[in-house]
This record gives C-alpha cells, structure tokens and sequence, in this order.
C-alpha cells in the first residue's frame, strides 16, 4: 500500500473538522499509513459469507415507560459549561450573515 | 492500630473493622489522604483529589453506624477513573478539551457507590479519553508504576491502577475498551475485572468506542473485587445496552469453596507466541499448573482468527471514537478557541483541545468510515469481528473459561513505546478480543519477573462473572501473590 499523500490527510482532517500543523501532517502520513498497512491484514479473510458485527448484542427497540421523573435543570444541565451563554442559549459566531 | 498498616488492607478485612466500630471511617479516609499527600509527588495518580468531599461522605458514614445503620460498602474510601462522570467534581478524561467540566450528574456506577456508602477520594489519571496503554497520554501528566517509578503502570486505567497496588485508594472505578482495566491491573500486580458488555451501566462514562466500552472494578484481591461489582452490575433504564438479567452475589458465591474439581480450562495456543516475554510464560504456565493441581482440567483450544484481533480493534475502536468525537466541538461544553468564523473555531478548538493519539485515532477512524474506505476497512473488520466472536463461542463449547497471560510482556519503561503507535497498539495483544467478542473477563496477579508483576488472565463466557471470580479466588487461596506490595509502601512505612 502507498503511503497516504499530504492531499489525503488533510482531506480526512477536514473531514473530521480537526486542525493539523504541518509537522503532524506529515507525521500522520507516516504513522496512519503504517497502521493500515498492518490493518490490511484483514483483507486475508474471506468473509463473503458472514454477517458484520455492529454490537454484541441482539439489536432492538428499548422503549421506556411513559412517565415523568425529576429531571436537571436547563441551567445545571447545560449552561453550567458552556463556553458563552447569552440569554440562556449558546453564543456562537454567525453561522449565516 | 497504626495508620501505616490500614492501606494495606483489603476492603473486605476492613468492613468487619468499621463495622465493630474498632475503626472510624474518619480514621480510614484521613490515612488514605495522608498517604495520597506523601506519595502522589511521586506517583502522580490522581488528576483531582477530593479531600473534603471524602471527609464529609466519611463522617456521614460514622454516623449512620453511630444510629446503627448500615450499607455494603459504608466508609470505605474509593477512587474513580476521571472517564467517569461525578455529580459536582471535575471530570477531565485527561483532556485539555474538558479541563474545566463539571458534570451535572453522576454516573449509574458512581451513585450505585454512593448509595452503598462509599467514599470518594478523587479522580484518577488517564490516557485522554481512555486512548493508550501507558497513561503517557494523559493531557496533564504519567503515572509511575509503584513496582518501579521509571516504568508505566499500563492504561488507560493507570492512575487507577497505581492508585490500588500504591495504597492510596481501597479500589478503584476503571473502563475497559481494549484491556484499559485488565492491562493496568496486570502491569500493578492488583486484580481487574472486565464486566460482560451490558453487565454495568455506561451512564456517565464518556463514550470511547461505544459497542466495546464496559466499566470495571480494580481492586487488591478477587473477593474485594467480587464486593464492588455487586455494587455496580444490574440493569439501568438510562443505558439502553444494559443487560436486564439478575446480578448475583458474588462474593457469597466465592465462598461455596468447590476448589476446581470439574472446571475445565482451556488453554489457547494463539495466546502462547513467539513475541511473549520468556519469564511471563513461565509465570502463566506456573499459575495454570497451580490449577491443575487444585483439580481443573486443562484443554489446549485454538482460537484461530487471534492475529486479526489487534486490526479489527483499531479499526473498530477508532471509528467509534472519530464518531463519538465529533461533540467536542466548544459550543456547549469544553474548551473553545475562537476562530474568525464557526468553522474555523472547530478546527482550533479540535486542534488545541486534544493531544496527538486522540487526533490520531480520529483520523484513523474518520478513514476507516469515509466513502471509498469503508467497505474495505469498517465493515471488513465488522465482519471479521463475527468470526472472531465464533471463535469464542466454538473454545467455550470445550470448555468453562480461557485462561492466558493478560499482556505479552510487564511494564514497560516510560517513553518506551511513545513515538512506535503501533508497537504500543500491540501490547493490548491479548485483552482486545474479549471487547469485540463481549465477554468477561478478569486479570489477577501470578508472579514477578525481574521484580515487576506479571497477570495471569481469564475469559468467560457472556455473564460468566461468577464463575470467573470463582475460579480466580480459589487460584488465590493457593497463592500469595495478591499479598505482596509494591516497595514503596515498604519505604514510607519503614520510615
């Protein structure tokens, strides 16, 4: 497999919204490409036949009863940590001028 | 009695104490506070130490027996891996990203302790967001390894780890996503349990990889072990993953004393390789004979796909966690670093909040999801993990458990494995499986090499915990190595 190209990494950071200096861009071409390489290892397999595995468990609906119980507070549950709050909401930078 | 010797003692030896009231739980708190003031200089095991919170619940705990009130675990003092959230006390996951948050709640695990009347010391160090093997990954700093303070103590559970085999908590809240209890565990002579996946709640542990996460309990033998998993375990309304299936009492169970006539062990021949440590072979194959001669039945299995174990774990883990990640964005919690517009305030605050293994991951996990990978990486590994899972259930048709060493090697020295990201990924050899099968298991010591601990592990079936525990505490009955403590309680309580 050939190593990661620089477009390509920075394509996945963009795509992670994650910002990456330059040094680490090039670090992670070598280190990410490395562990697929080793991850590769995998395609060995045949699996035509077999089931992918998202959860240990049986998947299924998991409905609650409805009723009420105390619940937080919009301040405790999420105004305590937000970086701004204005009028009890979350300030952000525009999104749209 | 004199307060140099109260840490050493297991939870178990110290109820009956507290509950004669031949010992305040006062008494118990100040003791593990004054050895978390002498020694965590040097140790470095908890991110945040809750003193007066644990002196409060401590003279609470002394009243209620004063009015002749009781609950399992009244007075004893434990310490809770900073993944997990606690209602009002800081709750890192060893991040800059979440330095300073502060969970409205407490998780299912926490307040299931604090119902019972447990103590909390305080939060312990970490891999950022239970991501490495060493705690070297903590944002904040690494914990030494109590056997030899130039070694790490493994992770991502390391400063709970440290924290039990050291005496500076009773037991300790881990989580375990790849070994992240039972490594640790190992690497501190202490033992670790990794719960069947659903058999603990994961209300309030900050999600990692969402179908491999599982609380467990590390503690200094397996009856204490046994105690706080009781504690824990059961069904929660908040989790919809958590199993609804009746939690037994398992140390009453220990009790039942059967030895190991009957038990079969089978022995996988994959977890035996090349790359394992000479002297941690031996330790096992000691422990196995130990066993054997305590009437276990021993039976060589094959656990064939083993080798995919650590890429499918990777690739799993990861996309899990790229994904899980993604919330930390500094709108409505955590850190923020301001950009010219919302967009460019993501990428700085990603940038600046998470260190190099998390970004790491989230790129790994982020390839291994996007369009043109996907099929080739993440569902690849989905469907080799259903093989690895028949491999499972086939060995566990011969036989009860599996046993094998819980690492290839022992501790490692600090920075060892830091710049190699897959050499340190290849040290969660033997513990990912269980994960991405869902089973149990647990780690508990069999020996030293060279003065550092060596763990032996074993796996079950899915809520097989009671038989684990079972054949763990009758393998500890026969040894001592679950009584030996690391030389720097011998230090500081010679002088």
């Amino acid at each position: 497999m050939p190593k990661l190209s620089r477009q390509e990494v920075e394509y996945v950071a963009r795509l992670a919204r994650l910002g990456l200096s330059d040094d680490e861009i090039e670090l992670l071409r070598d280190q990410l490409s490395a562990i697929l390489e080793y991850a590769s290892v995998i395609n060995q397999l045949d699996t035509d036949d077999v089931e992918p595995m998202t959860n240990v468990l049986p998947l299924r609906n998991v409905m609650r009863g409805d009723q009420t119980a105390p619940g937080l507070t919009l301040a405790e549950a999420l105004l305590q940590n937000a970086p701004d709050v204005q009028d009890d909401q979350f300030r952000v930078r525009a999104i749209l001028e | 009695m004199g307060t140099t010797e109260l840490y050493h003692l297991s939870i178990h030896a110290v109820l009956p104490l507290l509950q004669r009231r031949m010992l305040s739980a006062v008494e118990l708190t100040r003791a593990y506070l004054e050895r978390i003031s002498a020694l965590d200089g040097q140790l470095h095991t908890y991110i945040t130490v809750t003193a007066e919170v644990a002196l409060d619940q401590a003279r609470q705990a002394d009243e209620c027996r004063a009015h002749g009130e009781d609950a399992p675990l009244l007075g004893i003092p434990l310490a809770i891996k900073d993944v997990i959230c606690t209602r009002g006390i800081k709750t890192t996951c060893g991040s800059r990203i979440l330095e300073n948050f502060m969970p409205p709640y407490d998780a299912t695990a926490v307040a299931r302790l604090r119902q019972a009347g447990a103590v909390l010391l305080g939060k312990t160090n970490t891999d950022e967001f239970a991501m490495g093997s060493s705690t070297e990954h903590s944002a904040f700093f690494t914990t030494a390894n109590p056997w030899d303070l130039t070694r790490v103590p493994g992770g991502s559970s390391g400063g709970s780890a440290a924290a039990v085999a050291a005496g500076l908590a009773m037991g300790a809240l881990g989580s375990d996503t790849g070994g992240s209890v039972r490594q640790p565990a190992a690497l501190c002579g202490i033992v670790g349990v990794k719960p069947t996946y659903g058999r603990v709640s994961r209300y309030g542990l900050v999600a990692h990889g969402s179908s491999l996460d599982q609380i467990g309990v590390l503690t200094r033998d397996v009856r204490d072990a046994a105690l706080l998993l009781r504690i824990i375990a059961g069904h929660d309304p908040l989790d919809a993953t958590s199993l609804d299936a009746p939690v037994p009492d398992y140390e009453r169970e220990l009790q039942r004393d059967e030895g190991l006539r009957g038990v079969k062990i089978g022995v996988p021949k994959e977890y035996f390789i090349a790359g394992i440590e000479p002297g941690v072979e031996t330790a096992v194959r000691k422990a196995l004979n130990v066993m054997e001669e305590a009437g276990a039945t021993l039976v060589e299995v094959s656990l064939p796909h083993t080798q995919y174990g650590i890429p499918i774990y990777y690739l799993i883990a990861t996309a899990e966690a790229s994904s899980n990640l993604a919330r930390y964005d500094g709108v409505r919690y955590g850190l923020r670093v301001e950009g010219e517009d919302m967009w460019q305030t993501f990428f700085r605050t990603r940038a600046l909040g998470f260190g190099r293994e998390v970004k790491r991951r989230i790129m790994l996990g982020t390839y291994a999801l996007s369009a043109g990978y996907y099929d080739a990486y993440y569902l690849k590994a989905q469907k080799a993990r259903t093989l690895l899972r028949q491999d499972f259930e086939r060995a566990l048709q011969q036989v009860d458990v599996l046993a094998c060493p819980t690492t290839p090697g022992v501790a490692f020295r600090i920075g060892q494995k830091l710049d190699d990201p897959l050499q340190m990924y290849l040290s969660d050899v033997f513990t990912v499986s269980l994960n991405l099968v869902g089973m149990c298991g647990i780690s508990l010591p069999c020996g030293f090499v060279d003065g550092l601990p060596v763990g032996l592990q074993l796996m079950g079936p899915p809520l097989g915990e009671s038989m684990l525990l079972r054949i763990a505490y009758a393998y500890q009955q026969r040894t001592d190595w679950h009584l030996r403590r690391p030389p720097i309680s011998v230090q500081v309580s010679g002088g």
